[in-house]
């Protein structure tokens, strides 16, 4: 096991510059992921501290080493690939212990390694089949096993889960986050899904377009989002965002579109009639007299809760959600207010959060 | 006035009814290829067999005079040299071809400047026509205007002048060297598209699992390659068991048969010396060969263990 550092990492291919200064500490036995929308950076970066791709710029170092020119199988990395990247040609058993071959491990050994991971992943009725007769699930299940034989300093996962339909997905999920309170071996688990993120990191790497958005735990990314990006990315379904002017002509308040005037909590340190962003979460929105005018659009029962999805005054969308059973129709409408405590403000400008003036 | 249209509907045309049917419309799709196969293939294969039953002679019909053509090849020498000549061509050219067209792909495989272009100029010996490149290399092995001889003299290397074509040993080794020229590039390209097809990720895996270049090639590379080697192999073999055009241009079966393979002594005795039933008893001395190869690929390609189960 060992810790990850990444010191102001730039990767460019050709003219195109991908990363631009990714910095991120990674603890030894930390549980990180890297997530962001398709194209932020996030795989090359992951494969770029398996060795896979050259480091343009800055530098990676896994324990007390920088492994700028460190060749892969040097690193004493293992990856888990998105596609599983089995050997067709080679059954379970061998697929798992090919890494103890190439080391010249003797049979014996290499036996009882195989069969150690086999246990762990319940794979030992598998072992003798090939890759094309396991399903999705077991063939992940493969690719982790090939990880953990070889007992290796860091694991990284690139989008492990994302070939796996929903229900195997959330299974796996909870069986990668076992296994590595088990193993405790520093993880790096690059994924596009911030549910995955959210419900398996002990950290978060949130990117986007090359460079680092935010880190911290989940549940601070959740609460405290620095900029708009974050806000609107973590979290399902999604921040409401409202465009609007800060006012402070006696009580501070929110002017959104449409007449939209939302009180708040305790003045903000922002000048009067500034460009504000207000992000509430759906579920702090609550059904008041006083509140906004909201027409009922869409109505989702999940069962657990009521998501309402409806337009405000000023044409925005705003989707609230309800614990309790509201029986709404399409074209109501309902007034909502905001729970005082939970309320985000960003620059109009910047997207940059807004803290409130103490 | 309802009774005529219900016997309409009854009865629809012979032709509506056809093609509503899916086997006669299958059959019909099948019949071009099939008349094809029969008239030029079957039918060919057929008489050839026949003939050499027969003592027929150009000019004039013969009798059926059971295996005595065979007999007759049995006991004949130059016969005998054709097929150890033509076992000794398929073997070592199809070797050649496919370490050579191996490396070939493997070098084409690789991140090359100018790749496409490349790619295309590798395939010009196997679009030449063969006629157009035997005659290019009997120039090169000519005896006396050869330029391989010039060129090793004026490096100094040689003193007199190689006789390429007119000593056994190295007219043999002249056709070969030939025919490994012309059938590379099918070899090259068919791994190099095989190669293609082996998923970029399993050499990462395997890099990350410690193995050396020699080590993704031999446990990577060469077992995920192994099928369409079966298939390439066996074509290059078939190609080169029943060459016929390089051998008649370069030395037309000399000197004294040492190039003659099974196919040009085929048409030597039966075309060019009348003896038409014994030609064609050589030809089909063949097939034997021919369905050996055939059911080696047969075996070799059948689907792995791996390849089995289910799908993706």
């Amino acid at each position: 096991m060992a810790s990850v550092a990444i010191g102001d990492v730039y990767k460019s291919f050709g003219a195109t510059e991908i990363l631009h200064g990714v910095s991120v500490g990674i603890d030894d036995g930390e549980f990180v992921t890297l997530v962001g929308p398709s194209g932020c950076g996030k795989s090359t970066l992951l494969r770029m501290i398996a060795g896979l791709e050259k480091i343009s710029r800055g530098h990676i170092s896994i324990g007390s080493r920088i492994v700028n020119d460190v060749a892969p199988k040097e690193r004493d990395v293992a990856m888990v690939f998105q596609n599983y990247a089995l050997y067709p040609h080679m059954t379970v058993a061998e697929n798992m212990a090919f890494s103890l071959m190439l080391k010249g491990v003797p049979k014996a050994e290499s036996d009882v390694g195989v069969k150690r991971a086999a246990e762990i992943l319940g794979l030992v009725p598998l072992l003798s089949r090939y890759p094309r007769q396991l399903s999705g699930g077991q063939r992940q299940r493969v690719a982790m096993g090939r990880a953990i034989v070889r007992n290796p300093q860091v694991f990284l996962f690139d989008e492990p889960l994302s070939n796996l339909d929903a229900k195997l997905r959330v299974q796996m999920r909870a069986e990668i986050k076992e296994l590595h309170q088990r193993l405790k071996t520093t993880t790096i688990y690059v994924t596009h899904d911030q549910i995955e993120a959210m419900t398996m990191a002990d950290k978060i790497v949130v990117m986007h377009d090359g460079i680092v958005e935010q880190i911290g735990p989940p549940l601070e990314l959740y609460d405290r989002p620095t900029n708009l990006f974050v806000a609107s990315f973590i979290g399902s379904p999604a921040m409401n965002l409202l465009k609007g002017t800060f006012a402070n002509d006696g009580a501070p308040s929110f002017r959104g579109a449409g007449g939209v005037s939302l009180p708040l909590p305790k003045p903000p340190s922002i000048g009067n009639g500034e460009a504000v962003v207000l992000g509430v979460r759906p579920e702090h929105l609550r059904l008041a007299d006083d509140g906004i005018p909201v027409t009922v659009a869409v109505i989702e029962p999940t069962g657990s809760e009521v998501q309402i999805i409806g337009r405000t005054a000023g044409g925005e969308d705003i989707v609230a959600n309800f614990r309790e059973r509201h029986s709404f129709a399409p074209g109501e409408t309902i007034r909502l207010s905001v729970e005082p405590g939970p309320i985000h403000l960003f620059h109009g400008e910047t997207g940059r959060r807004i803290e409130a003036a103490r | 006035m309802a009774v005529p249209s219900v016997a309409v509907q009854r009865r629809p045309s012979i032709l509506s009814r056809l093609a509503g049917s899916r086997n006669a419309l299958g059959l019909g799709f099948m019949l071009p290829a099939a008349a094809l196969l029969l008239v030029f293939l079957t039918y060919p294969l057929g008489l050839g067999v026949w003939l050499g039953f027969t003592d027929t002679r150009i000019g004039r019909p013969g009798i059926y005079i059971g295996i005595e053509n065979y007999e007759y090849l049995w006991s004949d020498g130059v016969f005998w040299l054709s097929v150890f000549n033509t076992l000794l061509y398929t073997v070592s050219a199809s070797i050649l071809k496919f370490v050579l067209g191996l490396w070939l792909a493997l070098i084409l495989n690789e991140k090359l400047p100018f790749k496409s272009f490349f790619r295309a100029v590798v395939l010009l010996p196997w679009v030449v026509p063969t006629v157009l490149s035997a005659i290019a290399f009997w120039w090169i092995y000519d005896s006396q205007f050869s330029i391989l001889s010039w060129a090793l003299q004026q490096m100094g290397l040689i003193d007199h002048r190689i006789n390429f074509l007119g000593d056994p040993t190295n007219a043999r080794a002249s056709v070969i060297a030939a025919n490994v020229w012309r059938g590379i590039p099918f070899v090259a390209i068919t791994l190099l598209a095989g190669l293609q097809t082996i998923p970029q990720s399993l050499y990462e895996a395997a890099t990350l699992d410690g193995a050396s270049r020699w080590q993704l090639f031999r446990h990577v590379t060469l077992p995920l390659l192994t099928p369409i080697i079966a298939i390439t192999m066996t074509f290059s073999v078939l190609f080169t068991f029943t060459d016929f055009q390089l051998i008649y241009v370069l030395t037309r079966g000399g000197p004294v048969n040492a190039t003659h393979l099974m196919a040009t002594l085929s048409f030597q005795r039966g075309i060019a010396g009348g003896q038409l039933g014994e030609g064609a008893a050589i030809a089909v001395a063949m097939i034997p060969f021919l369905l050996a190869a055939i059911l080696f690929s047969y075996f070799g390609l059948q689907r792995r263990r791996w390849q089995q189960g289910g799908g993706d």
